[in-house]
């Protein structure tokens, strides 16, 4: 049975801070397609295009036929627990941090054993439900969940480490002024969160009061981002970049470079400018205790991975953000770095676009979904979805598809 | 199956060990030089009458056997590289006696050493093999003590075995290291003390676990007549066995791949488990230790917690079992510890244990097994040898 998480204690400001460490990085090439499932929440491993026979640990021939061909599928997420144990001493710096940290074996109802980490309430002989995980160094693990929910199970301290739960945490929520960005702040709230800051830029301009305590951000302003950071950087677990100006206007409707420009300020340098003022306060409180500095969350128009009909000159700037995302995972580990690319938004900028169409109810429900569950790279709503799994099917029919 | 040939005609002669320290400024070059000069001299020979030479190390670095040959001034005409951990030192002796017989090589010097500095197993650890770096070090980094607690947790359940049972393999091989100068081990072991310790990687404790250490050990192959030429004292080989992924089908390991082998063993030597003088096992864990009394025909599958249970191992008890302590008490010299059982068997049949001797030991079985490269032991080897 798991302990409810307990309050966040109170810094002793004598003691040095715990280091944000991480667990081994190195994988194989194919290990790292653990990442890639994992990162969208899929349980999936290779599986033999020729034989079925499904692999792991990730290989590069089929252990059974050699064939060369392993396409990874999601598996079914059964498994059983053949042999626990508690690790109280370990030779790596980040698990010495952790101990004791239990592990086992699992055989997969889909065949193959696995060494996986074990959620606190799974004990040998138990059925398990099996899930893939980021773990604090970016890569893909094995994560043994009870068979069915116990209480308190979010409060596991090893799970915690894969997941970005906001209860009791402070969250940054960059721009209140949307309906959107309303929306995220009140839902962080509900779920727990130890606190919210939400930006407002230029408050001389009428906003509606978003929830959270107001602060002044403008992101596209370096001496505002610069204060912000000064002030509560050291007290920030969570960002969450609510920025999401999308704007419609193609080749054909905008005679100059007025408005790119002002997207890639807004879209582009303004995240930028915040993760390199922030991004080292947060890095460095990345191991901080229970309720330590965890995630980044960018929210992204689809259109940065395929330009959308109507929104074309809009679309670099958000590729710009994705490629801004990538920086980030690579630099802020052991940070979580979630991606959200979002469909056509519930808003006037959007008028003329039929549904389905993101709203900020929804908006809001799947970033918390996406931190609770640890993903990097989620999709939100059906439009975002379909561009998706069309993308994933074949990159390059589908750029020439929208054109 | 095909009949096999007898090794017969070659002999492996001068167990030699260079003495073990916990921590070493020197390198895995170095130590397995030293056991090269070692074995060079007490033959009589100068290094370059050594034309084949086979080497098992984890700690070279980027060197091979192949660079060893220049570093250490050896022109061979057969050359081998063994990367089989606990397994090496048995299949560096079928190899070589091969060479041997075929006239591929006249005498091949097996040489197995490891440094070991403050570092060197978590390093070693850490890369340990592609699918430990991608499937077993991520999920607490406990190294070989996590793999091992694994086993041993589905051991125990399996069969009924006891912390106790392990502790009864432990506390005799205390016993028999304390006669032995080389072990690094020196105080006594009760079962007591075994239970009280503290917990590693549950339930594996303090002193399931061997501790890392450097040293080097050593022998060379030869005919038997150039044995009795030189005036060395040489033990025959009976027979063999060797088999890796052995079982890949069990989701668990409870069972090594001696099991596979194991009725070609006694049939190849001639022998029934009854008939053996001396045993000795790798044993960097002891529900492995367990595991090869019952795949090696000592008792049933399952029946390994009754046998520590019956049965004394010590030196003078009724089944002497490595006897020199084992890695547990002697250290484990990384590759070396792949070596260790196969020179305490020898000196066992050529009379020169010293303290450690068994009274009338005319037969040996000698055991090894390597390599966690994910979940399990993917090596594992045998060996029946007979004084000459």
């Amino acid at each position: 049975m798991t302990a409810p998480l307990p309050p966040r204690e109170p810094s002793d400001p004598l003691a040095p801070m715990r280091a944000a460490l991480a667990p081994q990085h190195a994988r194989s090439r194919a290990a790292v397609g653990l990442a890639a499932m994992a990162a969208r929440g899929r349980f999936a491993l290779q599986v033999c295009a020729e034989c079925a026979a499904v692999q792991y640990p990730p290989r590069d021939l089929c252990h059974r036929c050699l064939a060369a061909d392993l396409p990874w599928r999601d598996i079914q997420d059964g498994g059983t627990v053949l042999a626990a144990t508690t690790t109280r001493i370990s030779g790596d710096p980040y698990f010495r941090q952790h101990t004791p940290w239990r592990s086992g074996l699992v055989q997969l109802d889909a065949g193959p054993t696995c060494v996986a980490h074990l959620h606190r309430d799974v004990g040998t002989g138990a059925r398990a439900r099996m899930r893939l995980h980021l773990d604090k160094s970016g890569q893909g693990v094995m994560l043994a969940l009870p068979a069915k929910d116990t209480p308190n199970m979010d409060a596991d301290p090893q799970l915690r480490e894969f997941t970005a739960d906001p209860r009791g945490r402070r969250i940054l929520v960059t721009d209140g002024r949307s309906a959107f960005g309303r929306a995220i702040a009140q839902s962080m709230l509900d779920a727990g969160a130890g606190g919210v800051f939400t930006g407002i830029a230029e408050q001389w301009k009428p906003f509606t009061p978003p929830p959270g305590a107001v602060i002044d951000l403008d992101l596209t302003d370096t001496g505002s981002v610069h204060r912000m950071s000064a002030e509560f950087g050291g007290r920030i677990d969570i960002v969450i970049d609510t920025t999401l100006h999308i704007r419609p206007g193609g080749l054909l409707e905008r005679g100059t470079t007025i408005d790119a420009r002002e997207e890639m300020e807004r879209v582009y340098f303004g995240p930028l400018r915040l993760a390199q003022c922030l991004g080292p306060a947060l890095r460095a409180r990345a191991g901080d205790g229970t309720h330590a500095a965890c995630a980044w969350v960018s929210l992204i128009s689809i259109a940065g991975l395929v330009p959308q009909d109507g929104y074309r000159l809009n679309a670099a700037a958000h590729a710009a953000a994705v490629s801004l995302t990538h920086t980030l995972r690579a630099e802020l580990r052991p940070l979580k770095i979630l991606a959200a690319l979002v469909g056509p938004l519930d808003d006037a900028w959007h008028q003329h676009v039929p549904p389905p169409k993101v709203t900020p109810a929804s908006l809001a429900a799947a970033v918390l979904r996406g931190l609770k569950s640890g993903l990097e790279d989620i999709t939100v709503g059906d439009i975002a979805q379909d561009v998706m799994d069309r993308w994933t099917d074949h990159p390059a029919i589908t750029l020439r598809h929208t054109a | 199956m095909t009949r096999r040939i007898s090794y017969e005609g070659v002999v492996a002669v001068l167990p030699t060990t260079i003495p073990y320290t916990r921590y070493s400024i020197q390198t895995a070059q170095w130590w397995i030089g030293s056991a090269l000069r070692e074995l060079a001299k007490s033959a009589g020979l100068q290094p370059r009458e050594i034309d084949g030479l086979c080497v098992s190390s984890f700690t070279l670095g980027a060197d091979t056997a192949v660079g060893l040959t220049q570093h250490l001034g050896l022109s061979p005409r057969w050359l081998d590289h063994i990367p089989m951990g606990g397994a090496c030192g048995i299949v560096a002796l079928r190899r070589a006696a091969r060479a041997v017989q075929a006239g591929d090589a006249d005498i091949v010097a097996c040489l197995a050493g490891d440094t070991n500095g403050p570092d060197s197993f978590r390093s070693l650890v850490s890369g340990f093999s592609r699918f430990a770096a991608d499937a077993t070090y991520p999920y607490g980094a406990a190294g070989p003590n996590g793999s091992f607690a694994l086993l041993t947790d589905a051991y125990m359940r399996s069969y009924g075995a006891t912390r106790e049972d392990f502790g009864r393999i432990c506390v005799a091989q205390r016993a028999n290291a304390l006669r032995n100068p080389q072990a690094l081990m020196k105080r006594p072991l009760t079962l007591e003390d075994y239970m009280a310790a503290r917990m590693i990687s549950d339930p594996v404790a303090l002193f399931d676990c061997v501790m890392p250490c450097a040293g080097a050990d050593a022998f060379l192959v030869m005919r038997e007549e150039a044995a009795r030429a030189m005036g060395l004292r040489g033990v025959r080989i009976l027979s063999t066995i060797e088999r890796h992924n052995g079982f890949p089908d069990d989701p668990v390991q409870l069972r090594g791949g001696w099991a596979m082998d194991v009725p070609d063993l006694y049939a190849m030597a001639g022998l029934t488990p009854g008939t053996i003088d001396v045993v000795e096992t790798y044993d960097d864990y002891p529900v492995i230790v367990m595991m090869q009394f019952e795949d090696l025909g000592f008792c049933g599958k399952g029946e390994g917690p009754d046998f520590v249970r019956s049965h004394d191992l010590t030196i003078g008890g009724d089944f002497p079992h490595n006897t020199g302590g084992g890695q547990l008490s002697v250290g484990q010299a990384g590759a070396a510890g792949g070596y260790l059982g196969l020179v305490e068997a020898m000196r066992q049949l050529t009379n020169t244990a010293g303290g450690t001797q068994v009274a009338g030991a005319r037969t040996a079985l000698v055991s090894g097994f390597g390599m966690i490269n994910y979940d399990r032991g993917l090596c594992s080897s045998a060996a029946i040898l007979a004084a000459a």
